[in-house]
């Protein structure tokens, strides 16, 4: 199972689409009917601040819970988004052909950045009171999950085998039973997998979203993440690593008890022609609830709804939905309507929010230049997480008892959320008085290089035997075995976890270019660092325009550089 | 008696690129009476499955119409069962469970289901697998899971698309006759069959009569009653006769169609090429040069002793057909002169009657050496033969087409080509 790139790398073609240029319009006026909707509700707003929250060990569990349960809540709303999103755009080509781009741009935008427009936009829906702030937690989380699912989804259901679609409608399936039975089997793997990243990303997600502050609203769920900032406050290092602990906990419970077994159950998705060979995945925990009777009788009921459900309408032996044959010129002509209507409204808010937004061409200049340092950061830290990580990567992958130790802790770092171990790094960086322009850069990608380490991994460990033999056989040794054995087996796997490390080291910058100690804030320059400051000031117009700019470069960046280099890997090194 | 199916004048095509439509079936007549099994014979593309499709109303004609014991086919019809090529199991239900599905959706009592599925999966052989999941299974196994998912429903029709060809050699030989048999005794729960396939003893082996498929676009060209008594003897000499008999009308039918092609006027790159490669046909010259051939062979002889299937024998006979290194006619295949001096030739004069057959009969082969020579660069994108291509047939076969006019050029060193860059040139690489 690998994990998918990008919506924006799927495609082959460079040039964007008249449907990339739709989506991108759609989503930024989007962005700014937010922004200007969430600007008229900062004021009025008290705060909800996290002066009650104590630095009590005693009161971890029960943030660690907090904390846990809003991903549970969050996947739980990603899930119900991708079996409708993605359904909808699988089973419709014509809406297909706009919801898909919008996937990649959304997938583009640094949504960290936009917390704060949200966060003020959810507070105003229940003015005063915690849910609202729970709410927008729970959405932001929600950003940075359901993206990927749904594009995964989406892709399973393109590719049911053919086969199985008809031997499921000769038997008279109707499209409701062959989605449940069929569609939504097949996808699980790729799913669940999916899942699991998204988790990775959420936990990250999820702590930054507890406790923010917007020009002076100040908010702070509890929950890990409040407590890591009143821990940055008080400058209280031990608070600090308890939090880490706890996290790690956290995560290990997630890992053993939804997500191992989970990857078990579903094993038995998996469509494969040839028995295979490798072991099949293990949990202690699944084995635990299958020998269980609880989880039968919890299951039970709903498994006969659904069985019921698939008699609901006779079975269809009619042709619906094989051979369109309806003239439905109608529905396209309201479908092409509404879309123009809404490309027009989103074109219009667009350019009103930016007469308004008292931007001058300076301050584009301005966000813009500071994206091309921010840029840079990313390709440098991409590089060299490249370069450490890739021999390593190779070494490991080659020998699989080391594999086994290490590819679970690779994969516990990628989930483990980052910004927790920010403190330690700024307290240093305070305590030796270092360059903040250059010391702050590595942690943007301090969450994400695991991708490229345990996608190395992965690589290597498939590189064929035989090729190994060949290549020792002929006596290839040293620089000529890296060079034409090793880094080109391992190269497509590199690809996809780069592109990964690279989209997610975006988004950590516009956490990690700022940082603070106690009364000491740090300051990068950069992007991430842009977006951070205008939030604070609660400048929405300036929020707006670094988000824009970010989402421009990401997708930028994906298209000419990753994209070509992902298809260019499949076509000349992928070994199957 | 009413027949059990009734297929008449039935038109099929296939949108393309450009408004355009292709042809995949036309004018298909085909009646299936009561305990009869009839086999649609023809190599791969001749549009045979996608009539099954029609059949099973998985898919809609454009022309003709349908009927399943006299009513009109409009959707896949309660009591016609289907047997997929690639089993079509699903790999998260059991054994049973697959079996089941069938019965699910007619809602029956779950004693009922379940002792029906017993009996389907007890008839067909896979008593103790009941709780086994498909992976678990080797392919003849798998496939009888397919048979009694699509018997246990008791199907007046069964629909069988090339389902042993997946399977080895020994293993499809075993599955047959046990299906031969259950036929004659009359266990199957089933009035007549329908079999798809691309394997001429198998349709003489199983079937009461042979229609026999043409391609571009699909007809069905003849009809062959097979009348041997079941269990039917491949040694005998009526049934080899039938294997012959069905040899010479395909080889007869493709030679003329070929000539055809090649004579029309203009003729140009419209001939779409299967892929064989250069040193298939190499192979296949050196075997018929070599005794006890000597140059002529029965194309039935040759299939079964180099253990070459007809969808992998026709191809390589066509291509040497079209290059006239052999001539293939009344189910002989005889090696022109030129064949006789490339089998004795070495890899160089190889290369060279290679390239000389190319420049005279393959004019795709032609065209593009003489943009080559044409060009100031002496290169050309792959992109502009391939649109050219597409003019006239598939995509899928002007990429077919192009990816063996490619191995033959450069085989032949008429011209090279850089994948890497999607060129072709007349440089080799330095």
């Amino acid at each position: 199972m690998k994990i998918l790139p990008p919506v924006s790398i799927e495609a082959r073609r460079l040039l964007p689409s008249g449907w990339d240029v739709l989506a991108a319009i759609l989503v930024v006026g989007f962005l700014v009917a937010f922004a200007d909707v969430s600007r008229f509700l900062v004021h009025p707003l008290s705060s909800i601040s996290g002066n009650y929250l104590k630095l009590d060990p005693a009161d971890l569990p029960g943030y660690a819970l907090r904390t846990a349960l809003r991903m549970l809540i969050a996947m739980g709303a990603s899930l119900v988004f991708t079996f409708t999103y993605a359904t909808w755009a699988a089973k419709n080509p014509r809406a297909g052909s706009l919801l898909v781009p919008l996937l990649d741009i959304l997938q583009s935008v640094p949504i960290l950045g936009f917390l704060s427009v949200t966060v003020v936009w959810f507070l105003s829906l229940s003015p005063g009171r915690i849910l609202g702030a729970e709410l927008a937690c729970v959405f932001a989380i929600f950003t940075g999950q359901a993206w990927n699912m749904a594009f995964s989804f989406y892709q399973s259901l393109r590719t049911v085998p053919e086969e199985l679609e008809e031997a499921g409608r000769m038997f008279g399936l109707n499209a409701w039973a062959r989605f449940w039975r069929i569609e939504a089997p097949f996808a699980t793997p790729s799913l669940i997998w999916n899942m699991m990243m998204s988790m990775s990303g959420g936990w990250f997600f999820v702590t930054v979203a507890e406790a923010i502050s917007v020009g002076n609203t100040n908010i702070a769920l509890p929950g890990i993440g409040s407590w890591i900032a009143v821990a940055i406050a008080q400058q209280d290092l031990p608070a600090i690593f308890e939090a880490i602990g706890t996290m790690m906990v956290v995560i290990l419970i997630y890992d053993q008890l939804l997500f191992r077994p989970l990857v078990a159950w579903a094993d038995r998705f998996r469509v494969s022609s040839e028995p295979s060979s490798e072991e099949a995945p293990q949990s202690w925990a699944l084995t635990v609830y299958r020998r269980s009777r609880l989880l039968d009788l919890i299951t039970a009921p709903f498994l006969q709804v659904m069985r019921w459900s698939y008699y609901w309408h006779p079975p269809s032996f009619g042709l619906k939905g094989a051979v369109p044959e309806v003239n439905n010129r109608l529905s396209a002509i309201i479908w092409y309507a509404l879309l123009t209507v809404l490309g027009v409204f989103a074109a219009w808010r667009i350019l009103l929010f930016f007469t308004h937004a008292n931007l001058s061409w300076n301050d584009a200049a301005t966000a813009v230049g500071y994206g091309f340092i921010t840029l840079a950061r990313v390709m440098v830290l991409i590089a060299l997480a490249s370069i450490v990580w890739t021999p390593i990567g190779i070494y490991v992958g080659l020998r699989p008892k080391l594999t086994a130790i290490v590819q679970p802790v690779a994969q516990f770092l990628a989930a483990f959320p980052n910004n927790l171990l920010f403190p330690l790094v700024v307290s240093l960086i305070v305590f030796w008085n270092a360059s903040p322009d250059i010391w702050l850069s590595p942690l943007i990608i301090l969450g994400t290089q695991w991708y490229i380490l345990f996608n190395v991994i992965a690589g290597a460990t498939t590189m064929p035997q035989e090729l190994r033999d060949a290549a020792e056989n002929f006596g290839v040794r040293g620089w000529l075995w890296w060079r034409r054995v090793a880094l080109p087996a391992v190269f497509p796997f590199y690809v996809t976890g780069a592109i990964t490390a690279s989209g997610g080291a975006w988004n950590a910058s516009v956490l990690a270019e700022v940082a603070s100690w106690g009364k000491t804030t740090l300051h990068a320059h950069g992007l991430g660092a842009y977006i951070s400051d205008a939030t604070t000031a609660g400048n929405f117009n300036r929020v707006v325009l670094g988000i824009i700019v970010m989402s421009f470069f990401v997708l930028v960046v994906n298209r000419l550089l990753w994209r070509p280099l992902y298809w260019y890997a499949e076509r000349k090194f992928r070994l199957t | 008696m009413v027949e059990l199916l009734n297929v008449e004048h039935v038109r099929r095509t296939f949108p393309r690129g450009g408004g355009e439509e292709l042809l995949v079936l036309d004018d298909v007549n085909l009646t299936l009476k009561q305990g009869e099994i009839v086999g649609l014979l023809g190599r791969s593309g001749s549009g045979k499955s996608t009539l099954l499709r029609l059949i099973a109303g998985l898919a809609r004609p454009q022309g003709g119409h349908l009927s399943y014991m006299g009513v009109p086919i409009e959707g896949p019809a309660q009591g016609v069962a289907m047997v997929f090529q690639s089993f079509a199991l699903f790999p998260w239900l059991t054994v049973l469970e697959n079996v089941q599905l069938g019965l699910e959706v007619l809602n029956l009592p779950p004693r009922e289901m379940r002792e029906r599925a017993l009996a389907a999966i007890d008839l067909i052989g896979l008593d103790g697998y009941e709780s086994a999941y498909p992976r678990e299974l080797s392919g003849g196994m798998r496939q009888r899971v397919g048979f009694a998912r699509a018997v246990v429903v008791h199907p007046n029709i069964l629909l069988m698309d090339e389902p042993f060809s997946s399977l080895d050699v020994l293993t499809a030989e075993n599955l047959r006759t046990d299906l031969v048999e259950l036929w004659g005794n009359g266990k199957l729960p089933i009035k007549g069959i329908i079999l798809v396939t691309h394997n001429i003893e198998e349709a003489v082996l199983m079937c009461d009569r042979v229609l026999l498929f043409s391609s571009n676009p699909g007809r069905v060209g003849s009809e062959i009653k097979i009348d041997l008594p079941q269990p039917r003897d491949r040694t005998s000499p009526q049934f080899e006769h039938y294997v012959d008999q069905i040899y010479v009308e395909m080889t007869a039918r493709r030679v003329e169609r070929l000539q055809q092609q090649q004579n029309r006027a203009g003729a140009g790159i419209e001939i779409p090429l299967v892929h064989v490669s250069p040193n298939q046909i190499a192979g296949l010259i050196e075997a018929l040069a070599a005794p006890p051939y000597d140059g002529k062979a029965d194309l039935p002889d040759i299939s079964y002793e180099q253990e070459l299937e007809v969808d992998e024998l026709f191809p390589v006979a066509e291509a040497m057909q079209l290059l006239r290194l052999a001539d293939v006619e009344g189910g002989d295949i005889r090696l022109t002169h030129m064949g006789k001096r490339f089998a004795e030739a070495d890899l160089n004069e190889r290369k060279e009657i290679f390239s000389r057959a190319l420049m005279n009969y393959v004019p795709l082969a032609v065209h593009i050496r003489r943009v080559l020579d044409e060009r100031a660069s002496h290169s050309a994108p792959r992109r502009r033969f391939l649109d050219e291509l597409e003019d006239h047939m598939t995509e899928e076969a002007a990429e077919d087409t192009l990816k063996t006019v490619v191995s033959w050029g450069r085989f032949s060193e008429l011209f090279s080509y850089d994948d890497d860059a999607a060129l072709f040139s007349l440089e080799n690489p330095t």
